[in-house]
């Protein structure tokens, strides 16, 4: 076996199947950058395993030239858990939906968060359902006006980001589909930190809820919209003006830097910080405040494979290998 | 000195009752094994309540055990007790009508006063007011004879209690001249000091009470049944599926994973095998019944074995997964033992009612193979008989089992393991990548390369959307959905090459009594007696429900009547019908309970009349 790591090119990790999405989908951005991201981790190709519930994100295996299997509908978490444990050694990417996700599947996504396997979760957010074409999905916002609601959404959305640090996710982060390089970043990102890493990707859906997202990835209005999270960097923002986030007693505050105040006086992220990272993931672009991006939250805590495999190994140690014909006669036995 | 007379029983029933917080498993678990040891064939049926302790006293919290030992084959736990024993008034109104006329009723004087009574729901005194008229009565102030018995160790009231059962477990032991031994060091190994002491304390009081009270007219022994020589222990039926599972990772040198959520009465096999990860088992208790079968299929899909757990509201739960997995065409075994249902159900009570659900419940044409177990003994064999199954032909195989046979216990033949054959798992190669192709097939078989993450070239794509022929790719082609669909059905009907030629018990004409599950002990008891009644009768019992046995129609040919006794309302009678054109008839019962002998065989006899 060679341990060089392997070269590869971004056209390694595309499958020969037409894809399927409308043209003009936000996926196909993100298939892009995955495929030029697994093409650059250094790992050999048969060790990805992508696995999907159901949806319009959920086709993404299809279109991997890597090991995939699009199971059911907001499942995919039980899957990718059963195979990471028996196979710890791979690299596995949970690609799901607002409503795969966070709908049908919302009990399984926060056990494995709470639970931390070691794995990858990008969670399409396009804040509709496109598959089943346009119903409000559970992170529409109130009001919204789908085939079937037609008074408009009146359930309160979740919030992607609270979810998963309310659920005890160790590494949690946002990004854009046209946000090409730091979608690559996050991923990357994703890849190194050990434990379920959670990405939320705000996606597009041109077809259903076209500009969902524009008010914030607009190329004229991004830079002055958007917060790039890094840990250890002041909370800036802004290219029309600058832009700082400060803590007023217990809440987030935006000011104006200039004269009086410049980054030095803003507050620095702590990605360690989950409280931080609450009020973080509760900005949604409104008053004034960024919508961020980035990483929210990160730290290490044992991971569930881990802990799964250190106990067989443990059994194995204290136990020596099973022998069956002891199991067998374990307890009371007689003789006829 | 008591002077009673010892007599010889062929067999006898005994049944214990009393509040679920009494111990009443215990005593059952412990008569059990003690008669095991001493070489009597014998089987267990343990009653309880599905709350685990509702209120003391009270009809809803009895909980009983029911033991038959004979000095020769049998296969049930009997009809009627010939003795009971019951801790309280509501044990002693609930269980007596299990009892036979003229019985031996052994009960607790201490706890009929007004207030259990009334508890029990008794407007005068059953002790009094005639009730036991017919049965030979033992009173015995139990409760105030344990609390002198291990006054010296200075328990508190409760605690001294809490020995009463232990003490019984001693009256019985003398009653039918069970050697104390093995309890003694049981109770040894369990408790600590000062229950050590105490538990034993009672055991030898009861012992030396019913040894010296002059109470009981004889005292029985129950010679040892000339079993098939071997080493023995006893089994439940929660206890061989886990082993069957444990023997299956060692025989494969694949990891079995065991995914479940806890569920009446499937849970024990979790807690079996947990403490087996060092035979290459792993268990994950995971937050659902869904997620419990989506992890075993994600570990079969990265090549261990995996394999799921329930009881029928799970099964329901898990059918959409299950779809996916014989689609995906990757080995899965989903255990389901059988509860009384629908819904919820009688959760502790036993049924037979979830063949048609194995069989049918799932969208969409999705065969998959069906085994049962027939009886706690058989348990550890049928395991291994789903692994192997479902790793040969990678698809799920549901092995039903059901409450009465997974709580229930009765001797069981130690396999020699050097005889039980290897489990050969095939994965696909890495050399295999230039021609490999998901959905290629093996001729014999049509099971599909078994293409594990992380072997490099044999990387691809599967999931629930329609497949193409070989490929694999996803497909809407009209044509090619019929070919899968007829592929997927063949491939399950190609199983029946590992299915033995149909095992018929009794003539080889006349009447027929065909059965699935835990009704073998019940059908094959009534057959003997019959057939040695002289009466034409023969008695089937399946253990492959899908595909049945490919000699299975010629058999029910030979027959001009052909019975179903069944713990549901006619369910494999309806299969048999279906499939064969034959004019089976159903003998249902749905009460949670299995067959008593002398229902079934009245039931048998009316309709060969």
């Amino acid at each position: 076996m060679s341990t060089q790591p392997p070269e590869y090119a971004k056209k390694d990790f595309m499958s020969d199947q037409i894809i399927r999405w409308c043209p003009g989908c936000g996926d196909y951005s993100i298939l892009s950058q995955v495929q030029t991201v697994f093409s650059q981790l250094g790992r050999p190709k048969e060790e990805f395993v992508v696995i999907s519930g159901i949806g319009c994100s959920s086709r993404f295996p299809y279109y991997m030239n890597t090991y995939g299997f699009h199971t059911i509908h907001g499942r995919a978490p039980g899957f990718a858990t059963g195979l990471k444990v028996t196979r710890p050694e791979l690299s596995v990417w949970v690609v799901t939906g607002d409503g795969d996700g966070l709908s049908i599947g919302g009990n399984h996504l926060a056990h494995l968060l709470r639970r931390n396997v070691d794995l990858n979760v990008m969670l399409f957010n396009n804040r509709i359902y496109g598959l089943t074409k346009g119903q409000y999905s559970p992170t529409s916002e109130v009001g919204k006006k789908t085939k079937s609601t037609p008074m408009g959404s009146i359930d309160n959305p979740f919030n992607p980001l609270a979810f998963a640090i309310g659920s005890g996710a160790t590494c949690v982060m946002r990004s854009i589909d046209v946000f090409a390089q730091h979608l690559r970043d996050t991923l990357q990102a994703a890849d190194t930190h050990r434990g379920t890493s959670f990405v939320e990707i705000y996606q597009n859906c041109n077809i259903f809820n076209d500009g969902a997202f524009d008010a914030f990835t607009d190329r004229a209005v991004r830079d002055d919209r958007i917060l790039y999270l890094e840990h250890g960097k002041p909370m800036v923002w802004g290219k029309t003006a600058r832009w700082g986030l400060r803590l007023d007693g217990l809440a987030l505050q935006v000011v104006q830097l200039g004269d009086d105040l410049d980054e030095s006086h803003c507050l620095v992220h702590d990605a360690t910080n989950r409280v931080l990272a609450t009020m973080l993931a509760d900005l949604d672009g409104s008053d004034g405040f960024p919508v961020p991006v980035g990483l929210f939250y990160s730290v290490q805590r044992p991971t569930y494979d881990g802990a799964f495999g250190a106990q067989i190994r443990e059994a194995k140690v204290r136990l020596g290998e099973g022998d069956l014909h002891q199991l067998l006669h374990a307890g009371d036995t007689w003789k006829v | 000195m008591n002077q009673a007379d010892t007599k010889n029983l062929e067999q006898v029933v005994i049944r214990f009752a009393g509040d679920s917080g009494d111990g009443m498993q215990v005593v059952g678990s412990q008569f059990t094994r003690t008669s095991a040891l001493v070489g009597n064939d014998l089987a267990t049926l343990p009653d309880f309540p599905a709350e685990i302790r509702a209120p003391a006293g009270t009809r809803e919290g009895v909980s009983g055990f029911q033991i038959q030992l004979a000095d020769h084959q049998i296969f049930t736990p009997g009809d009627q007790a010939d003795a009971l024993v019951a801790l309280n008034a509501a044990a002693l109104v609930t269980n007596l009508g299990a009892v036979r006329p003229g019985g031996i009723v052994i009960v607790n004087t201490d706890k009929f006063a007004k207030l259990d009574l009334d508890k029990a729901r008794l407007s005068s005194n059953p002790l009094e007011d005639g009730t036991l008229d017919g049965y030979r009565v033992i009173r015995a102030p139990i409760s105030t004879m344990t609390k002198d018995a291990v006054e010296p160790l200075g328990l508190k009231t409760k605690e001294a209690d809490r020995c009463k059962n232990f003490y019984c477990l001693g009256v019985v032991y003398w009653l039918y001249g069970r050697p104390l031994d093995a309890t003694e060091a049981w109770v040894r190994r369990k408790f600590k000091s000062p229950y050590l002491e105490a538990n034993l304390a009672a055991l030898h009081a009861g012992h030396a009470w019913a040894e010296t009270s002059e109470l009981f007219q004889n005292h029985y022994a129950i010679p040892s049944a000339s079993l098939p020589s071997g080493d023995y222990r006893n089994i439940t039926g929660n206890m061989g599926i886990a082993l069957g599972l444990a023997a299956a990772a060692v025989k494969s040198g694949a990891t079995v994973f065991y995914g479940s959520y806890p569920i009446t009465p499937a849970s024990d096999i979790l807690h079996n095998l947990a403490p087996f990860k060092h035979f290459g088992v792993a268990t994950f208790q995971a937050e659902d019944e869904i997620a419990a079968v989506c992890a075993a299929i994600g570990a079969s899909y990265g090549g261990a074995i995996g394999v799921t757990g329930t009881s029928g509201p799970g099964l329901a739960l898990k059918a959409e997964a299950v779809g996916l997995a014989l689609t995906a065409e990757l080995p899965l075994v989903i255990v389901d033992v059988q509860r009384a249902g629908p819904s919820t159900g009688l959760p502790t009570k036993t049924e037979q009612s979830d063949l048609m659900q194995a069989m049918y419940g799932r969208n969409g044409e999705s065969p998959v193979a069906v085994i049962a177990a027939s009886r706690p003994n058989d348990t550890f064999e049928v395991a291994l008989e789903a692994v192997r199954l479902s790793v040969k032909y990678r698809t799920p195989v549901i092995l039903l089992s059901d409450g009465y046979i997974a709580n229930g216990a009765e001797p069981w033949t130690l396999p020699d393991i050097h005889a039980i054959p290897r489990i050969p798992i095939d994965y696909a190669k890495a050399e295999e990548a230039e021609t490999f192709q998901p959905y290629a097939r093996d001729p014999e078989t049509l099971a599909r390369p078994w293409a594990v993450p992380g072997t490099p070239g044999l990387e691809h794509r599967i999931g629930g959307l329609e497949k193409q022929d070989r490929t694999g790719n996803v497909s809407y082609d009209p044509a090619n959905h019929q070919k899968m669909c007829e592929l997927r059905a063949e491939k399950i009907l190609r199983m029946r090459a590992d299915i033995p030629p149909t095992q018929v018990h009794g003539s080889a004409d006349g009447t027929l009594l065909i059965g699935w599950g835990s009704t073998f002990g019940a059908i094959r008891t009534v057959t003997d007696q019959l057939l040695a009644d002289g009466h034409r009768i023969a008695h089937v019992h399946l253990r492959h429900l899908n595909p049945l046995p490919g000699d299975l129609g010629d058999v029910l040919s030979r027959y001009e009547r052909v019975l179903v006794p069944e713990l549901n309302l006619g369910q494999l009678v309806r299969l048999l019908r279906d499939l064969y054109l034959v004019d089976a008839r159903p003998i249902s019962k749905i009460q949670g309970q299995p067959f008593f002998t002398s229902e079934l065989r009245a039931r048998v006899v009316a309709a060969m009349a």
